[in-house]
């Protein structure tokens, strides 16, 4: 295989962009990263995208999309699954370039969630439709199951969780491109609206609108283009059972543990040689798990870890400086590849007012549905 | 012998009191309970309807009965609120109960009688040796129009029993029909409550059919209300069953057990089917026991019942009507009570 | 939901009619064709009991639209008797009434109306015992 660098990237605001619509947002996106990467063509795309054709009807979005990139007539495709369908979008670039397939691939993600869809109904379609949803449970609620059983299990504590998303809400409130750039509180976490119990409106990333692409490359294009790049130096992806129920153990999320696994398997390090992650907190429970199946921490201290600050901006392992899925926003198909842009500005130092100091490794989590798929990357700022 | 072999009812947890209907509507509500001897009733949860009673009341006349559920070849339904206009109820029972493809099905709507017409073409199917046991439910989510008298009384739940010829738990003695055309009670197609010909509903209409099946079985039979332990009369109200008992010559403490409308309210198919099966939830062998329902429009079916030595060895298997009516009631207000039952107009 | 789709998950949701390995004696719920303990693919038909305990519960306040009209419900993990785990409602109860351990029984309930006009959609829910 050969080696892959990204030498660009580009993200919309994240937020409720009433005036702008799916092509619009990812060609925003896609141009501010082909901008970014100097480049004058590409060979390849790959969109990722969970529910286009629920959210807004539009359902061949990779041919789409390459028509109003004015890139027609390269190969154009959409990938699914679900709220990682930005981070699988990913690993198809990566590989079509490691192959020697392509040496400019685009790939990107974007959702537009506010045109008026029933979103909870949308996003719930990664459930078991016929066993978990026809019984009427929603995303909140399967996240909140994994709660009420990790709280029973290992005694995390209402305040743990909410720490998570008053970590996120600070760091948010650094990034220009978040949804929610305001502070909150312990108490304002704890005493939302209830969602699903115990998890409240502040436990839960927003629907939001947005995309973000990266431009993956060949080693030769890399030079060629005189910038500082960064490598993708593993990728990993894994699949558990679709519905929650049927998993041995409800707190544990396989999918991330052993996707995380493969990865650091390519990349040849394990957890302690990462600098700071982005990670999939669509709920706070699910980062409290997916630092534990990460390796950051043992399974079931994840909240003592966070409560400590362990994961803040000048903590042990920063998580989710960007301001995670909770404050940056949470389009859900762009998502995966939000991650990465914030990786990429990170190691590059160009994250100004959350600027990590000293990173040199970034790790990248992105998880669909409640957690039956997830792929994790690892980048290396290029020598 | 040819009889029942299983028995069972089912009651929504849910109830609302005569009082807050009352007060709903600027009316006073010791008169209301005194008029109509009704405190409460019960109402079926936003997830219940006559196929979900059915089946709870059928799986508990199948806990009762020592048969294959297979061995059921004939099942019927009495209701006036089938879910759907056309599309059977039995069918769904029969699913859930396991007993299709097999099986004769057929819903049935006579107003308040439906549930024992069920139990009539059950008895005879059994009688005409079609079918080895037939199982008939009487069930409803009765409606009533807001501010109406029916609205005190219109209530949920019902009852199942399964006839055959072994395993008899009550053995029937004789059965009577009486039916003219009268129109004291009625719903059109497609619309949501039912109208009523308001004291036209007394004496041409329940008084008339109750007391003229109720006579008739009697002679027939050559018995005498005497002979009876209990005797169970269509509950529209509290006041009604007591006076047409009495008026048949039958004494307080034999429709005392049957007689659970003044907390249960009125289950439309379900209400004499229920009382009848709290009445063998007590009943000792050898008890005769009257049932007449009563069924606007106009009829009554009248059978009287032998109970036998085995209802003792079956009786403890389900759960009785007096602990469904007792078992931590859940209490609606007006409010919940009318979203419940989709009184309130929504956005579709 | 179209009826196909609805009529083809009868079994299942009716009367909670399972797949019990031949190989492994494992039990899928619903019935699977490969059995994801050991592989095997012979299987014989069981039906699950209707007696389980609560493994983890929540209570849900936002809704799909065709829930919305129930909201506040709530939602349990209940491993029944054969240690088999199915996602449902717990109903006629108030949500502070569950507790992990919690013993409840398997009833049959109407899931949601397909708007005015469209099928009724029935089901298992699990009531407190």
């Amino acid at each position: 295989m050969r080696d892959v660098y990204i030498i660009g990237v580009g993200m919309t605001k994240f937020g409720e962009l009433w005036g702008k619509s799916l092509r619009q947002i990812f060609v925003e996106a896609a141009l501010s990263a082909i901008d970014d990467a100097g480049v004058d063509h590409i060979e390849s795309m790959y969109v990722g995208a969970m529910t286009t054709g629920l959210f807004v009807g539009q359902e061949h979005i990779g041919a789409l999309m390459a028509d109003y990139l004015g890139s027609a007539p390269v190969p154009a495709v959409r990938v699914e699954s679900a709220c990682c369908s930005g981070g699988m979008a990913l690993r198809m670039g990566f590989f079509e370039v490691a192959s020697g397939n392509s040496n400019i691939v685009l790939v990107g993600g974007v959702e537009k969630m506010t045109d008026g869809a029933d979103v909870t109904a949308a996003l719930a379609t990664a459930a078991d439709q016929e066993y978990e949803v026809y019984q009427g449970v929603t995303f909140p609620g399967l996240y909140a199951l994994i709660a009420r059983a990790h709280i029973a299990r290992f005694g995390t504590t209402r305040k743990q969780l909410a720490a998570v998303s008053v970590k996120n809400h600070h760091n948010g409130s650094l990034n220009p491109n978040a949804q929610f750039q305001n502070e909150v509180t312990l108490d304002q976490v704890i005493n939302a609206t209830l969602v699903a119990d115990p998890l409240t409106i502040l436990d839960s990333s927003p629907v939001s609108d947005g995309a973000a692409c990266a431009i993956l490359v060949s080693e030769e294009v890399m030079k060629k283009a005189k910038r500082p790049a960064v490598k993708i130096i593993g990728s990993g992806a894994a699949t558990d059972y679709l519905a929650l129920h049927q998993r041995d153990d409800i707190t544990v999320l396989n999918a991330v543990k052993r996707s995380a696994e493969r990865a650091y398997k390519m990349a040849g390090i394990g957890p302690e040689k990462i600098d700071f992650a982005e990670v999939h907190d669509c709920f706070s429970i699910a980062e409290l798990c997916i630092v534990e199946e990460l390796g950051f921490v043992e399974k079931g201290k994840g909240g003592p870890f966070i409560e400590a600050g362990n994961t803040a901006l000048d903590g042990k392992i920063p998580v989710n400086s960007s301001g995670g899925l909770k404050a940056k926003g949470h389009p859900v198909g762009a998502t995966g590849i939000a991650q990465v842009f914030e990786v990429v500005e990170q190691l590059r130092g160009n994250a100004d007012k959350r600027q990590l100091k000293d990173v040199h490794i970034g790790l990248t989590q992105n998880m669909g549905g409640s957690g039956a798929s997830s792929v994790v990357h690892i980048f290396k700022l290029a020598e | 012998m040819i009889g029942i072999v299983g028995y069972g009812s089912y009651l929504p947890r849910f109830r609302i009191r005569a009082d807050d209907i009352a007060r709903q509507w600027g009316r006073d509500p010791e008169t209301v309970k005194r008029g109509l001897l009704l405190k409460e009733k019960t109402v079926p949860g936003p997830d219940e309807d006559t196929i979900t009673i059915s089946v709870e009341a059928a799986r508990n006349a199948l806990k009762r009965a020592d048969i294959e559920p297979g061995e059921i070849g004939s099942l019927y339904i009495g209701s006036e609120s089938h879910p759907y206009a056309v599309k059977p109820s039995g069918t769904v029972v029969a699913e859930v109960l396991g007993i299709t493809p097999e099986v004769h099905i057929a819903d049935y709507e006579f107003a308040c009688k439906a549930g024992t017409e069920a139990m009539f073409v059950a008895y005879s199917q059994v009688k005409a040796e079609l079918v080895k046991y037939a199982m008939a439910i009487g069930a409803d989510t009765s409606q009533g129009a807001p501010g109406d008298a029916l609205e005190f009384s219109a209530s949920a739940g019902g009852s199942a029993f399964i006839f055959g010829r072994e395993k008899v738990i009550a053995e029937v003695i004789d059965t009577y029909s009486y039916a003219t055309d009268t129109a004291d009670f009625w719903r059109r197609e497609g619309a949501f409550y039912p109208l009523h010909g308001g004291r036209f509903t007394g004496a041409p209409a329940y008084f008339k059919h109750i007391l003229g099946a109720g006579r008739a079985i009697l002679k027939k039979s050559n018995l005498k209300p005497e002979d009876f332990k209990y005797a169970v009369f269509h509950m529209p109200n509290g006041k009604f069953p007591l006076s047409a008992g009495k008026r048949l010559g039958f004494k307080r403490e034999q429709l005392e057990p049957g007689w659970i409308v003044p907390t249960m309210g009125n289950t439309y198919s379900g209400s004499s089917p229920t009382g009848f099966s709290a009445t063998l939830d007590i009943a000792k062998p050898g008890d005769l026991i009257l049932l007449v329902s009563f069924g606007s429009g106009a009829g009554s079916d009248a059978f009287i019942f032998k109970v036998t030595e085995r209802i003792e060895q079956v009786r403890d298997r389900a759960q009785k009507v007096q602990e469904m009516l007792s078992r931590e009631p859940i209490y609606l207000d007006y409010g919940q009570y009318a979203k419940f039952r989709g009184k309130i107009i929504m956005n579709e | 939901m179209p009826t196909p789709r609805y009529t083809r998950e009868i079994p299942q949701r009716y009367r909670l009619e399972a797949n019990k390995c031949k190989n492994c004696g494992r039990i899928s719920f619903p019935p699977r064709q490969i059995c994801p303990h050991c592989g095997g693919r012979n299987f014989e038909r069981t039906r699950l009991s209707d007696q389980g305990k609560i493994v983890t519960f929540t209570t849900i306040r936002v809704a799909p639209t065709q829930y919305s009209s129930q909201v506040p419900y709530s939602i349990a993990i209940v491993e029944l008797n054969e240690g088999v785990r199915i996602t449902t409602q717990v109903v006629d109860c108030k949500p502070e009434d569950l507790g992990v351990g919690k013993p409840v029984k398997i009833v049959f309930r109407k899931m949601y109306p397909e708007g005015k006009t469209g099928i009724i959609c029935y089901g298992y829910k699990a009531v407190l015992v």
